[in-house]
């Protein structure tokens, strides 16, 4: 590889800490159940193709009773209680992820494919912070802003994506249960473990039956969550294609919904950028999580004084990139999470060439097994391109040039999508000047890919609606006077 | 560009200026990020033998106190051709570094072996002195047999932004080392920001640095993984832009195998591993140089070695 | 329509881009009151002036969002002024549409300029109160910002003409969006007299744009609009909600649902319909030396 000379040996995390079950059940109030009308399907490691274990399928009356025990829940346990009871709660769930932290980024790794050094630095971190943020607002919702007496909606749905499998429960879960609503959480077809081990943690910390169900599932199960009539709330993560689906499924049932689909975020780099972190940013913009991230950084906009030495240290970087074991804490790129995300990156990647945009990667052997791409940057990209308007969602960077203030964010706003963007510049008039005008919802001004439990998080347009995190994330799981 | 060419943007204090003001700025934050990433990188086994042995060999074995004696220099040259009488595969340090009068008893003791007599010089570790005095100072030092001179910049001139001052002392030194390696100490912790240290960099190589310094040992903070990583960026950048290589030495608060490490990863993945040898970087130090012998005792045998295994200076 | 003289009818026209152009269509249709006594004809808007409103929203709406707060608060208190200046002329149009005695259409316009100076108010305190700087566990400054949605589609309330119109409208503009509204289509007279006052104001023209015609002809085409970035269904007909809220999934559009029945508008509003049609911004920067 890259470092012929120093050679960093293999340091793999042991996955001892993990003790993976052969069979996991769905997990409805508080108890394992075995699919009453579904089946059961085996969830593998992207990076080695080894089956972990065969989880439950939920069919439609699997759907029905997760959601009848939520409903209980809600009625006769979680929505009565005290805030400050359902505030030690979220302690404590939030204490015990920590607590196993290192299972969960081992288990998560193998899951999902991601490199250990993310999901133990990034995602598990995250997901605790989350439920320990949101604890507190528990018993203080009256002071959120929303009204003296703040009240929950119900049942919430929440279909979540594969690319931060525990996060994103978190991200869900923890604001809903919170406000005082239970839940029926459907993990992704690919990445469901992480979830079931939050399962259990719930089964430790107490949570009362029912406050939280685990219906794992393809798209079938999550289809009949969001249309059961007895979900007051429905909360999604994902394509925007699927986020559709879901918006035209709940028209008129007068359920409430809020999407957070993809993005094309344009990234962009001024000539008096503080070049060598923008570099930096460039790369943990597009190439954290495998570029499996909505808000990823997937279009570099270059200010044309600077574009050629831009290419050359990405390049130069990208060339130190460690591919490989997601369980070695040396790797930086894992696998792609399924063979259908790599034939799209594939397909996506080809099409780029098609249409004459050119195409490097730096000396990267793939491991034979498990699905794998290499860190990719397209140069000479024209804005019409399909690589420049679609969400490729894998590890695929598109560098475009501009000439002025103005171009950079016509360019960036050039897409139906308005979730996050990148700008670096040393100027801060300009930083402002840029942050108000780019339309989307998170703008990273010399920085990229941060996340907060206390920063809200969502889109503008086809990047979905509502928001995660902080005060506004709690609009999402509160009745307003505007409702029914 | 070639070399000629940044001494002529260098020419005048304005330009000069203009030069240094015109390198891209350094984000505090990320570059904290990118050093504390680096710092989580892994070397275990095989990787960190090599990593032990290349960093004994980059060792810069230093005693800088007022209370130096012959005696004292003696024993540390003993250690730096030998660091462990009993393993005759650890390599030699890279150089003894001394004031300028201990030079003679260093040099005298190093004959014959690889290691380098290195020198401090210019009214070390202030540079409160005239230039004139400096000058003496190297003089002296290089006449003695120093291979290697550490100057240390004017701080003073530098904050005041008085950067032809500063480059002009370099220059000076640079003649007076004659073939001696020149190491420009810049003395990052009193440089405030990323941003200067770039600057101090770039002066520092423009003048003729062979190797540009963070410390002198005597201020804190002394050398620390951001500052590394910005002076590993600023050699590259400058190597690349002038063809002349420039090195990096590390100095001050680098006590363990463990840190030592964490140094050599950054500069295999900043600079590249063209500076992964003893020409390009150093790490100045005098206790480290015993952890590196126990981490390295670990790894060959398995068992934690002792303290008193080793011998102390 | 004094005695003895011959009234001149006026043909009301659409409010679009600033102009009083009539429909592309061609078309008009007769507008009676409440006790089926003709009072004007209006232009019968078609979907191609939906489509020339929501290009001149959009053309409006990047000026107006960057307009300062205070300005915005201004140009709608203007507004309010000048509803003040015509209240007789809106009391008449009100209390023709709503079947009310002169009295109680006299309060509801007062109601209605009332709600214009409250939302007028609110311009520059929304981004207060919905905004916060987030303490984040790390080395940045983090803020969030409430930005205007966009260009948004307002089907007004049916009833309620003025006060409702004006409870719906003002929120949505306030804040910086441009609005297509489409007015009460049996009731559209108080609508085009606020168009006639809007026209005459200091409200950048575009910013709001009125098409009377058939709500369940115009919402449709709305709902499709790619370039409608939310739409208020408040006066949508009974039966095509559900239908315009699948639309209006085309683009993943806000959609504010109608509240059954028409709520009184009367009450003090709350901020709710201003976040309604704002997006959180965060910004992150860094603080380092």
């Amino acid at each position: 590889m890259a470092f012929s000379r120093f050679p960093y040996a293999p340091a793999p995390e042991s996955r001892s800490i993990v003790n993976l079950r052969p069979s996991y059940g769905l997990f409805i109030g508080g108890q394992w159940a075995e699919p009453a009308d579904g089946d059961h399907f085996k969830t593998e490691s992207p990076s080695s193709e080894e089956v972990l274990a065969e989880v439950s399928s939920a069919g439609p009356e699997d759907v029905d009773r997760a959601v009848r025990a939520a409903r209980r829940a809600y009625d006769e346990v979680w929505a009565p209680m005290p805030g400050k009871e359902r505030a030690k709660y979220l302690f404590r769930v939030a204490r015990l992820v920590q607590e196993r932290s290192r299972e969960l980024a081992v288990l998560e790794s193998l899951d999902n494919g991601k490199p250990i050094r993310e999901s133990r630095d990034v995602d598990v971190p995250l997901a605790a912070a989350h439920f320990f943020y949101h604890a507190g607002w528990a018993d203080k919702l009256p002071y959120a802003g929303f009204g003296p007496s703040p009240e929950p909606l119900g049942v919430a749905g929440q279909v979540i994506p594969w690319n931060f499998p525990l996060l994103m429960a978190a991200w869900k879960l923890a604001p809903a249960l919170a406000a005082g609503n239970t839940c029926v959480l459907k993990p992704a077809e690919t990445t469901p473990l992480s979830a079931l081990v939050l399962a259990e943690i719930f089964q430790q910390a107490d949570l009362p039956p029912g406050v939280v169900n685990i219906v794992t599932g393809a798209g079938a199960t999550g289809a009949a969550l969001v249309a059961h009539p007895g979900v007051d709330k429905v909360a999604f993560t994902g394509s925007t294609e699927v986020g559709k689906q879901i918006q035209r499924a709940v028209a008129g049932t007068g359920r409430h919904l809020t999407l957070e689909l993809g993005g094309k975020a344009a990234n962009i780099v001024f000539d008096d950028a503080p070049l060598s972190q923008a570099i930096e940013g460039i790369v943990n913009g597009i190439f954290f999580n495998q570029g499996h991230v909505c808000c990823a950084g997937s279009r570099l906009l270059v200010q044309e004084p600077v574009a050629e030495g831009v290419v050359e240290a990405l390049k130069r970087r990208l060339a130190t990139l460690r591919l490989g074991d997601p369980l070695d804490k040396n790797t930086d790129i894992g696998a792609i999470n399924s063979p259908q995300q790599l034939d799209k990156i594939r397909e996506l990647s080809a099409s780029g060439e098609a249409e004459g945009a050119q195409r490097w990667t730096p000396a990267c052997p793939l491991p034979e097994r498990g699905y794998w791409f290499p860190p990719t940057l397209f140069t000479g990209v024209a804005p019409s391109q399909r690589i420049a308007r679609e969400e490729i969602f894998g590890p695929v960077l598109s560098v475009l040039t501009f000439r002025t203030p103005e171009e950079a964010v016509e360019k960036a706003n050039n897409t139906t999508y308005g979730l996050s963007a990148g700008v670096w510049t040393e100027k801060g008039s300009r930083i402002l000047y840029m942050a108000s005008r780019l339309k989307a919802g998170v703008v990273w001004a010399n920085t990229f890919n941060r996340f907060d439990p206390a920063s809200p998080f969502g889109g503008y347009r086809e990047s979905g609606f509502g928001r995660e995190g902080g005060r506004q994330g709690l609009a999402a799981y509160l009745k307003g006077p505007l409702d029914g | 560009m070639p070399a000629a060419g940044l001494s002529e943007l260098a020419g005048s204090e304005a330009s000069l200026r203009r030069l240094l003001h015109g390198l891209p700025g350094v984000d505090q934050v990320g570059v904290e990020a990118r050093a504390a990433a680096l710092a989580t990188r892994s070397v275990k086994t095989t990787a960190k033998l090599w990593a032990i042995d290349t960093a004994i060999s980059m060792v810069d074995l230093t005693t800088l106190e007022g209370a130096d004696t012959p005696g004292k220099v003696l024993d540390l040259c003993g250690k730096a051709r030998r660091p462990d009488p009993a393993d005759p595969s650890v390599p030699p340090v890279a150089a003894v570094c001394v004031y300028p009068d201990l030079v003679p008893v260093a040099k005298a003791s190093l004959e014959g072996s690889t290691v380098k007599t290195a020198s401090v010089a210019t009214a070390f570790p202030s540079g409160r002195a005239s230039l004139s005095v400096k000058l003496a100072d190297v003089a002296d030092a290089v006449k003695a047999g120093a291979d290697e001179v550490d100057m240390v910049i004017d701080r003073g001139a530098f904050l005041a932004g008085r950067y032809g001052r500063v480059l002009g002392e370099v220059q000076a030194v640079r003649e007076a080392c004659g073939p001696a390696r020149l190491k420009v100490i810049l003395e990052t912790g009193e440089l405030a920001t990323y941003d200067n240290v770039r600057r101090a960099s770039w002066v520092a190589m423009i003048g003729g640095a062979d190797f540009i310094k963070t410390s002198t040992g005597k201020v804190s903070p002394a050398a620390t993984l951001p500052v590394a990583l910005v002076m590993l960026e600023a050699a590259r950048d400058f190597t690349e832009a002038t063809g002349r290589a420039v090195g990096v030495k590390v100095a001050g608060g680098v006590r363990t195998a463990k840190d030592a490490i964490r140094y050599l990863v950054l500069v295999n993945e900043v600079a590249g591993e063209d500076w992964l040898e003893p020409a390009r970087f150093r790490i100045g130090a005098s206790s480290l140089l015993n952890d590196l012998l126990m981490q390295r005792s670990k790894q060959r045998s398995g068992a934690y070695a002792g303290a008193q295994d080793f011998s102390i200076e | 329509m004094g005695e003895g003289r011959l009234g001149v009818r006026k043909t009301y026209k659409l409010y679009i881009g600033g102009a009083f152009p009539r429909s592309e269509s061609g078309r008009s249709y007769e507008v009676t009151g409440a006790g089926g006594e003709f009072l004007a004809n209006v232009a019968l808007a078609s979907r191609k002036d939906v489509r020339d409103a929501v290009v001149a929203a959009r053309r409006a709406q990047p000026g107006w969002s960057s307009a300062t707060a205070y300005l915005r608060g201004q140009v709608l208190y203007r507004a309010a002024e000048m509803m003040e200046g015509r209240r007789g002329q809106f009391a008449e149009v009100v209390a023709g549409a709503e079947g009310l005695a002169a009295g109680e259409a006299a309060s509801v316009v007062g109601a209605a300029v009332d709600r214009m100076v409250w939302y007028a108010g609110w311009s520059d305190k929304l981004a207060q109160v919905a905004g916060a700087a987030n303490p984040v566990a790390g080395p940045y400054f983090n803020f969030s910002v409430p930005e205007p949605t966009g260009v948004v589609g307002v089907l007004a309330p049916q009833a309620s003409s003025l006060l409702g119109l004006v409870s719906v409208l003002a929120p949505v503009v306030v804040s910086g969006n441009a609005a297509v509204v489409v007015a009460s289509q049996e009731r559209p007279l108080p609508a085009v007299e606020l168009a006639e006052v809007l026209a005459t104001s200091d409200l950048p023209g575009g910013v709001v744009n009125m098409l009377t015609g058939r709500t369940a002809e115009l919402a449709p085409v709305l709902a499709a609009h790619r370039d409608v970035e939310a739409l208020d269904l408040a006066g949508a007909p009974e039966g095509l909600e559900a239908e315009l809220e699948a639309t209006a999934a085309g683009n993943v559009k806000r959609v504010l649902r109608r509240r059954k029945p028409e709520p009184d508008w009367a009450g003090e509003p709350g901020p709710e319909r201003m976040l309604y049609f704002v997006e959180t911004k965060t910004v992150w920067h860094p603080i380092g030396l």
